[in-house]
Formats: C-alpha cells, sequence, structure tokens
C-alpha cells in the first residue's frame, strides 16, 4: 500500500514537472520582453532538476540548479540589462517565411525524436550504476571522476583555460 | 576504486603539445613589451617538432591506454603525423604573417598549439567522450582565432558565424552520442559495435536517428554540403593563416573522427550511410566547384574549393573498401601540403594593411615575382589533379577506390567536377601569366618562415606525386586495427 503511494506520488511528481517545464519553455520563446524568457527559463531549469532527482541524480540536479538557474541565467539577465530593451520591446512578432520554415523543422525533429525513443524503447544495457549505487551519487561521480575518466576529465581542464583565454583575448583590446 | 594505468608515453605527444602551449602563454608575460616577438612561433615549433618525435615511436606498437578510451594505433598516428605537419606549416607561415597583422602575441600561437591538442584527441579517441572533447577544444580554439583580427569587421563576423553555427552543429553530435548510449548503454566504439552485432539491433529509430545526428556534426566540420554555409564567409574573414590551418587540419580531424566512429562503432549501417553519403558526396563537390567558378576572391575561391575537395574524401567514404580508406589518409596529407603552400602564397602576395586577395591582383606576377608565381601554380595545378603531382595521385586513388567497389556513376560525377575545377584553377595561372597587371603591387618582403613553409610544402606536394607509395604503403597498414 505504502509503495504503491511511493509510486503514484512520483507519477505525480513528474507529471506536473513536465507540464511546467513544457509550459514554461513555449513562454521561453514568445515573451516579448526578455526579461521574462529569462525568468521562464529559470523556472525550465528548476523543473529539469527535479526531474533529475526523480532519476536518482541528484548531483546533477544540485548542478543544474547552481550552474545553469544560478550562474548562467544571472549572466543573460545582466546581459540583457546592458543592451537596449526597447527595440526588442518594439519588434511586433511578424509572420516570416523563415519562421513558417523553422517551426515546420522544429516539428519534424519534434516527431522524429518521438518516433525514434516511442516506436521501441530503448534498448541500452543496464550498466553498473544502478539506482542503489546511485544513492551515494555525489560520490560515485567524484570517484568515476578521478579514476576512470580521469583522461577526459583532465581534457576538460585544457578546454576551460582555452575558453578562458578566448574570452580574454576577444575581449580585452591588445595592439 | 583505483586509478586505471597511466602510461604517459603514450599521450607523450599530447602532453608536449599542451606544456609548450602553456610555455608560450607564459613567456609572452615576462617579455619585454613592444618587441615583435617572433621568438614565440620558434618556440610553438620546437613544441611540435618534439611532439613529432615522440609520435614515431609510437608507430606500429597499435596500445591502448586509460581504460581503452585512448588509441595509439596506426590510424591516430598517421593522422597525428599529418595534423603535426599541418601545425608546423602553420606555424611557419605564421612567424611571417602575424606580426605582420599586429596578433602575434603569445595566445595566438598557445591557441593554435591547442587547437592541435584537440585535433589529436579527435584522431585518437576511442571512446566517445575523449572524441567530444577533443573536437570542443579544437572548435572553440579556432572560433576565437577566427575573430583575432578585433579591428576588422570581417574577421568579427567570421568567428561570430562560426561560433553560432559551430555550437548549433556541437549540439546536434551531442545528441547522437547521446542517442547512441541510450541503444546500446556504452559509450566505447568497440562495444556499441559489438552490442549492435549481438541484439540485432538494425533498424531501431533511435540508432538511425543518432546516425544521421552524427552525420550533421561531422558533416559541419568537414563543410560538405547542406552543412557548408558558413565556409566561404569564415575563410575570407578569418586571419589567413588560420583559415589555411582551418582548411586543412579541422577537415583532417573531422574526417578522422567521422572515419572512426563509423568504421568502428557502426559498421553493421554501412548500407545505410552509404546511400546518404553518396547524395551528399554529389553534392559536395559539384556545389563547391561550380560555385567557385564565380567567386573574385582568392579566398574564398579556395574555400569553395575545399567544399569540393571534401565531397572528394567522400567519395573514397562511400566506397568504404581499404583503397578507399588509406586514399582519405593520403588525400588528406596531400591536401595539407598543397592548399597551406596555396595560402602561403596568398600571405606572402599581402603586405601590412593591403591583403591583396582579389583573383585579379594576380594579374602579371608570373613576370614581377616569377618564383612565387610558379610555386601558386603547382599548388593550383596539384588541387585541380594534374599529375605528377600529390593532387593527382590522392583523387586517382579516391576514384579507383569507388570505381573498385562497383561505384561507376559516383567517380565519373567525380572526375566531370575535376575537370569543371581545372577552369578556375587554371584562370588564375592564366591569369599571373598572360595579362598584363592592373595595378603595381610592390615591396613585398619574403620572410623567411614562410619562405620555408613554402618550400616544405613544395618538397610535400611533389614528393607525394612522384613517390606516393611509400606514404600510400603507410596508410595502408594504418587502416588495418580500423576496419
Amino acid at each position: 500500500m505504502a509503495e504503491n503511494f511511493g509510486i503514484l506520488f512520483q507519477w505525480l511528481i513528474f507529471l506536473g514537472m513536465a507540464f511546467v517545464s513544457i509550459v514554461a519553455s513555449l513562454l521561453v520563446i514568445t515573451r516579448k520582453n526578455p526579461i521574462h524568457s529569462a525568468l521562464f527559463m529559470v523556472l525550465t531549469l528548476l523543473c529539469v532538476a527535479v526531474l533529475y532527482i526523480l532519476l536518482y541524480s541528484p548531483f546533477i540536479a544540485i548542478i543544474q540548479v547552481v550552474v545553469y538557474a544560478g550562474a548562467i541565467v544571472m549572466l543573460i539577465v545582466f546581459i540583457i540589462m546592458l543592451l537596449d530593451l526597447e527595440v526588442e520591446l518594439r519588434s511586433k512578432m511578424k509572420v516570416v517565411y523563415s519562421k513558417i520554415v523553422g517551426v515546420f523543422l522544429a516539428l519534424l525533429f519534434l516527431f522524429g525524436l518521438l518516433y525514434s525513443v516511442v516506436a521501441k524503447p530503448p534498448t541500452g544495457e543496464i550498466g553498473s550504476l544502478t539506482p542503489d549505487r546511485m544513492a551515494n551519487n555525489v560520490k560515485t561521480v567524484g570517484e568515476s571522476l578521478f579514476t576512470d575518466y580521469v583522461f577526459p576529465f583532465e581534457i576538460s581542464a585544457i578546454l576551460l583555460t582555452v575558453a578562458i583565454i578566448g574570452a580574454v583575448i576577444l575581449s580585452k583590446k591588445r595592439t | 576504486m583505483k586509478l586505471p594505468d597511466i602510461d604517459l608515453y603514450l599521450i607523450a605527444p599530447e602532453i608536449i603539445i599542451t606544456v609548450f602551449g602553456f610555455l608560450v602563454l607564459l613567456v609572452d608575460v615576462f617579455a619585454p613589451k613592444g618587441e615583435k616577438k617572433g621568438y614565440l612561433g620558434v618556440l610553438s615549433l620546437l613544441g611540435v617538432a618534439i611532439a613529432f618525435f615522440y609520435t614515431l615511436p609510437l608507430v606500429g606498437t597499435g596500445k591502448t591506454g586509460f581504460v581503452e578510451m585512448f588509441a595509439a594505433d596506426g590510424f591516430a598516428i598517421f593522422f597525428k603525423i599529418t595534423i603535426l605537419i599541418i601545425a608546423f606549416l602553420t606555424l611557419l607561415i605564421s612567424i611571417g604573417y602575424a606580426p605582420r597583422e599586429g596578433i602575434g602575441f603569445g595566445e595566438y600561437y598557445a591557441l593554435i598549439l591547442f587547437a592541435t591538442f584537440g585535433m589529436m584527441l579527435m584522431a585518437a579517441g576511442t571512446h566517445l567522450i575523449i572524441i567530444f572533447l577533443g573536437l570542443e577544444t579544437m572548435s572553440i580554439s579556432i572560433y576565437v582565432l577566427a575573430g583575432m583580427l578585433r579591428g576588422d569587421q570581417k574577421s568579427v563576423e567570421s568567428a561570430f558565424k562560426y561560433f553560432l553555427l559551430g555550437a548549433f552543429a556541437t549540439g546536434f553530435l551531442l545528441y547522437g552520442i547521446a542517442f547512441l548510449y541510450g541503444a546500446t548503454g556504452s559509450l566505447y566504439l568497440k562495444n556499441i559495435a559489438s552490442y549492435i552485432g549481438s541484439k540485432n539491433l538494425l533498424n531501431h529509430p533511435m540508432l538511425l536517428m543518432s546516425l544521421a545526428f552524427l552525420t550533421i556534426g561531422f558533416g559541419f566540420k568537414i563543410a560538405s554540403v547542406p552543412f557548408h554555409m558558413w565556409t566561404p564567409d569564415v575563410y575570407e574573414g578569418a586571419p589567413t593563416s588560420v583559415t589555411a590551418f582551418m582548411a586543412t587540419g579541422v577537415k583532417a580531424a573531422g574526417f578522422s573522427a567521422l572515419l572512426r566512429v563509423f568504421f568502428t562503432a557502426l559498421p553493421a549501417f554501412q548500407p545505410d550511410w552509404t546511400s546518404i553519403m553518396w547524395l551528399i558526396a554529389v553534392a559536395t563537390m559539384t556545389f563547391g566547384n561550380i560555385i567557385a567558378i564565380s567567386q573574385n576572391n582568392i579566398k574564398r575561391m579556395l574555400a569553395y574549393s575545399s567544399i569540393a575537395h571534401a565531397g572528394y574524401i567522400l567519395v573514397a567514404f562511400v566506397a568504404g573498401n581499404k583503397l578507399g580508406t588509406s586514399g582519405i589518409l593520403f588525400y588528406l596529407m596531400a591536401y595539407a601540403f598543397m592548399n597551406l603552400g596555396a595560402f602561403t602564397c596568398v600571405i606572402l602576395l599581402g603586405k601590412k594593411g593591403e591583403e591583396n586577395t582579389l583573383i585579379t591582383d594576380y594579374a602579371g606576377l608570373g613576370f614581377k615575382y616569377p618564383l612565387l608565381a610558379a610555386s601558386m601554380t603547382v599548388f593550383l595545378l596539384s588541387m585541380a589533379g594534374i599529375p605528377p603531382l600529390g593532387g593527382f595521385m590522392a583523387k586517382f586513388y579516391v576514384f579507383s577506390a569507388a570505381v573498385e567497389a562497383k561505384f561507376y556513376w559516383l567517380a565519373v560525377l567525380g572526375m566531370i567536377n575535376s575537370a569543371i575545377s581545372v577552369y578556375y584553377y587554371l584562370r588564375v595561372t592564366v591569369l599571373m601569366y598572360f595579362r598584363e597587371p592592373e595595378r603595381e603591387i610592390t615591396g613585398l618582403s619574403f620572410s623567411p618562415a614562410p619562405t620555408l613553409a613554402l618550400i616544405l610544402a613544395l618538397i610535400g606536394t611533389f614528393y607525394l606525386g612522384i613517390f606516393p607509395s611509400n606514404v600510400l604503403s603507410f596508410a595502408q597498414k594504418s587502416i588495418a586495427g580500423l576496419m
């Protein structure tokens, strides 16, 4: 009885979060005020973070909130405030040829994705990271980063260095 | 919990390249200000040369390391040699070009080294995460390099365009990798292939979807039609030395990852991708060549010609046999020499504040600068596929692979395209030798480093054309582990 209740509860949370995240992401692309879009984006990202928790991945959920909902969206809001908003607010929603084509392609893409996942369920082999092991999620992630995945981890360090060098060189005038 | 076996000799070339990248940055910080700083380029050259000598002992060992994520098999070594040659020539050109354009500071050379590092990982990774990280390291370095000329609007536009479209294409690639993982539960290329084989997952929609995404992601990097839109603008706007690096290095690395992923992980889907790639190959060749005819800027012309060359290489990819795959390896090396050579000529014809990149600027060059014009002619003829130059042998292997695999129409279309391309390559040559100059181009300085690059490219182009068998047999040995 209690078990069933737990599953039902999970389902309800899943449906609620999925619904809210879809609505919010639609609002992100339809709002005229960019600040509103950014705030709806935070909502989308938070809902997705909850979905990660349902998938036994609290580490990714926390990273999602801290990095995406926190840092990145804050940067986006900063940039919007630094730029001139008036032009964007005044521009009216015009139905352009490219928009129609874009919507068509996006829908095609969506159906392709849905078909490929729904038509036949994913067949991936169940790996070593079962829900029991994922209970210590942060520990598991840390362990694999510093053992099996130590080489990719080091590469990503260089990748980040390159990105920082690039940001500095492109934003700082040097002649 | 236990660390994997760490064999540093296996990744010695990568380590050396990275260390020298940081060294160049550090030396730049402590160097006195206001100098020309040519020694930074020399230091980077030294790094590439040392990495090269640490790559050679790995030939034939076929070892893997880091929980089998990283392979030093023949395939990886061949591509690493090609990539290091490209980096070496690019740095040589840069020593002359970068200070002239005011971008000769440490970050420029360091980013070229880091991009080289990424390319080498793309060739050597047998785990999709390594390939992806290598691709990103390469791409981000190149986005920044393309926008280095900050005062030049075209350069900024080029960087921005490449960055936005590149990020979009990377998204597709990542989607493809995620689908592959969802369908097979592994990111090791070998495990993916064996899982598909054992569970008989052919025609599983998820795998087909991932195949499509991977084609888009890699197709963007190698500039194949219809994912080529960025190429002319980016190649035109970027600093010429970076353009040369992009046209040869990024293409070589992109093809290495494409070959590795498709032939190692998805060989079961060969019938599926063959038909798609057939169309892409024909479209890429035809589109590149026909648009190249109407260009009046040499950098744009070479951009469209590089699209066309991606098409020729795809012909061999469609053929999918041993001759075709070793032909791709040979082609990329020959293309590196002739294309870098051509771009070196373009750079040597310019001077500070005056790039002289219009094709009409080449009129009468044969009388004024006979040696420069002669080398440009050699590189253009090689690209057109005239014997006895490297480009001819490369095309010969590619088309005979298509014939061997019974893709007769593909080979015929390729040859027709090759004939079309002769027109615009020869047009430049005719201008150089049979036309009076429209305006005086004076005061060109032939600094030693780019001239050395020009000589090395000439030697490479002739060597691959006259003695192709050495490199070809090396390429044939190299692909043994792949197929």
